[in-house]
């Protein structure tokens, strides 16, 4: 007689066929709880794989001059492995996308949830999955031949490929999902709060400035941090439209490099196995996932704060 | 958030004073306006990348550009290799992301009930795996596939390093389709005297399927536009076509990207051309996602 563990309740009804139901329903149940816990050991392989592999980097260089070196120039003789011109590079992307995403974003989403009639938001929003459907590899084409030659006459002495352009096309990348996270949120602040504005006598434009944004304000803060790590971790869009030049500026209209770029731009050259260049794409690896990660933990957290308040 | 507490101006005033109630009307209205213009300027950027890739790339399009191999000539090159890559890479990791994925879902779902710490760990897990770059990924197949397991830049070592990229989209999507699925098709099938299983077997997954095929396809076109953890295990340009899981392989983006910065100009209208490919391969991927959603509803 085949024992049935005590938890699981709709089992100990025992159904009859006997052992070879029992049997399969074990080994699905099993092998179900493996693909599951794959899942988890693809996060542990990712961080044992970082650490292990940018182990024999750091036995040459020291996370100390890793970390504050503002010089990163892995083929010169010697080579320099400060990473702060990559960090600077991927912050400015950042930063700049988001300046382009955030006010862009959150307008559309206000737009559409409390002011677009049914038909625009029909229009409107296939045509942003659309847009976020739109490989990345695309983005960095847009970059680098539509929107720095629109920069070119602006900003003389822009570079072909400069932070600029790249900001601007990773932005226009983060968009969607801006705006579609954030609608989310304005969507989930209970209608009876907009009415009691309402009833104050409050425009439209009072009702959302003052009662549905700041209400769904861990929602929308929520929103963007996720967009800005997304723009943190994109790679082929930056790595066409930004350049292949690490240097530690804040010009935008310079040539750049960020972490991500790097990783590619060496993973494409010529990176053998064993060398320091090799082991340098571990080091800055785990630069950009320690990145990534606070971001992403600090958003899940506000979205179960946003979830709570309206649960 | 909710309660902002008491403030000492009130924020707005009903007044009946005409010129402010004008002016609050006046930025109203513009406040409006704003709103449709960031909203209107989603939809123009789209018109105008779609019109500069036409522009730029219909002229090098023909059907023995489809068909060609790569060649280091502009006006000879052809994408076949690519797009024979870019299929081989989609299929393999579909074989191997959606069974998994599916299942993990269906344990998540359906086995484990009553939720755990264990099941929200695994959960978070995959929230967070889902937000980790792809280039990462990159570097996990780099050193766990092309290295340590020794498959280089094979097509199976770019089809693995996808599918674990691309597996936290497909659980998420499956995990939506089971919810989706009413409770008393699980609660009949199990009064007829049926295991978990074959309720799960026979009951859920079935009435799950559509949707679960719309998620999979649209996790299938992420793979197909993702380029970053293939450059990262070694991918490049290929002249030919691969034939077997331990070839070498490039797909599209590759090839855009490597022909985007060619020094040679031309190049750069055969990478819009490749992009055109690109694109319409993925519009039809996801037409074929939006037939199976609309007969889902139906």
């Amino acid at each position: 007689m085949a024992v049935v563990p005590p938890n699981q309740p709709l089992l100990s009804l025992r159904p009859s066929g006997g052992g070879w139901k029992l049997f399969t329903e074990r080994v699905a149940r099993f092998f179900s709880f493996a693909c599951a816990i794959l899942s988890v050991v693809t996060t542990f392989g990712i961080i044992w794989v970082l650490l292990s592999q940018s182990v024999p980097f750091f036995k040459n260089v020291s996370p100390i001059d890793f970390l504050t070196g503002t010089e990163w120039r892995p083929t010169r003789e010697p080579a320099s492995f400060g990473v702060l011109p990559l960090i600077t590079g991927t912050l400015m992307i950042t930063i700049g996308a988001g300046l382009v995403a955030v006010p862009l974003g959150l307008l559309t989403a206000i737009f559409m949830s409390e002011y677009a009639p049914k038909w625009m938001r029909q229009i409107l929003k296939p045509t942003l999955e659309l847009l976020a459907g739109i490989p990345t590899v695309v983005y960095g084409y847009f970059g680098l031949f539509f929107v720095t030659p629109l920069l070119k006459p602006l900003l003389p002495g822009i570079k072909s490929s400069n932070a600029l352009a790249g900001a601007i096309v990773v932005g226009i990348m983060i968009l969607p999902l801006v705006s579609s996270l954030c609608e989310d949120a304005l969507n989930a602040v209970p209608k009876a709060m907009r009415e009691a504005a309402y009833g104050l006598g409050a425009t439209k434009m009072e009702v959302v400035t003052k009662t549905v944004v700041p209400a769904a304000l861990s929602g929308v803060m929520a929103a963007f941090i996720l967009a800005l790590s997304r723009a943190l971790g994109e790679t082929m869009a930056v790595a066409l439209a930004a350049g292949s030049n690490p240097q530690l500026t804040f010009n935008p209209t310079e040539s750049i490099q960020t972490m991500t770029a790097y990783i590619v731009s060496t993973a494409k050259g010529d990176a053998p196995y064993g060398t320091i260049k090799y082991d340098s794409l571990f080091a800055v690896g785990v630069t950009l996932f320690s990145f990534t990660l606070v971001m992403n933990i600090f958003a899940t957290r506000l979205v179960k704060k946003f979830r709570q308040a309206y649960a | 958030m909710i309660a902002n507490g008491p403030s000492p101006t009130p924020s707005f005033s009903a007044s009946t004073d005409p010129a402010l109630l004008r002016r609050r009307k006046r930025t109203d209205a513009i406040f409006r306006g704003l709103c449709f213009a960031a909203a209107a300027t989603g939809v123009l950027i789209l018109i105008i990348f779609l019109s500069k890739i036409v522009i730029d790339g219909l002229p090098r399009l023909s059907w023995s550009f489809l068909t060609s191999e790569l060649s280091g000539r502009p006006n000879r090159t052809g994408i076949w290799p690519a797009v024979v890559g870019s299929l081989w890479i989609m299929g393999l990791t579909a074989a191997l992301a959606v069974p998994v994925g599916v299942a993990a879902a269906v344990y998540l779902e359906e086995f484990n009930t009553r939720k755990t710490g264990l099941t929200e760990f695994i959960q978070l897990n995959i929230s967070n795996l889902s937000g980790v770059p792809s280039i990462v990924y990159g570097l996990l197949g780099l050193a766990v596939f092309s290295r340590f397991m020794n498959l280089q830049d094979s097509v199976i070592a770019g089809a693995l390093t996808m599918g674990l990229l691309v597996l936290p989209m497909v659980i998420i999507v499956t995990q939506e389709a089971l919810r989706a699925v009413p409770n008393s098709y699980r609660e009949g099938s199990l009064a007829l005297g049926s295991t978990r299983w074959q309720a799960i077997r026979f009951q859920v997954l079935p009435a799950a399927l559509p949707g679960i095929m719309t998620g999979v396809i649209l996790a299938m076109s992420r793979a197909v536009g993702e380029t970053a953890p293939l450059i990262a295990i070694g991918a490049a340009s290929q002249v030919s076509a691969p034939r077997g899981l331990r070839d070498e392989f490039t797909v599209l983006p590759i090839q855009v990207f490597d022909w985007s910065l060619n020094s040679k100009q031309a190049f750069h209208q055969t990478a819009a051309s490749a992009i055109l490919v690109l694109m319409a391969f993925l519009l039809l991927l996801n037409s074929v996602a939006i037939w199976l959603r609309a007969r889902a509803t139906k």
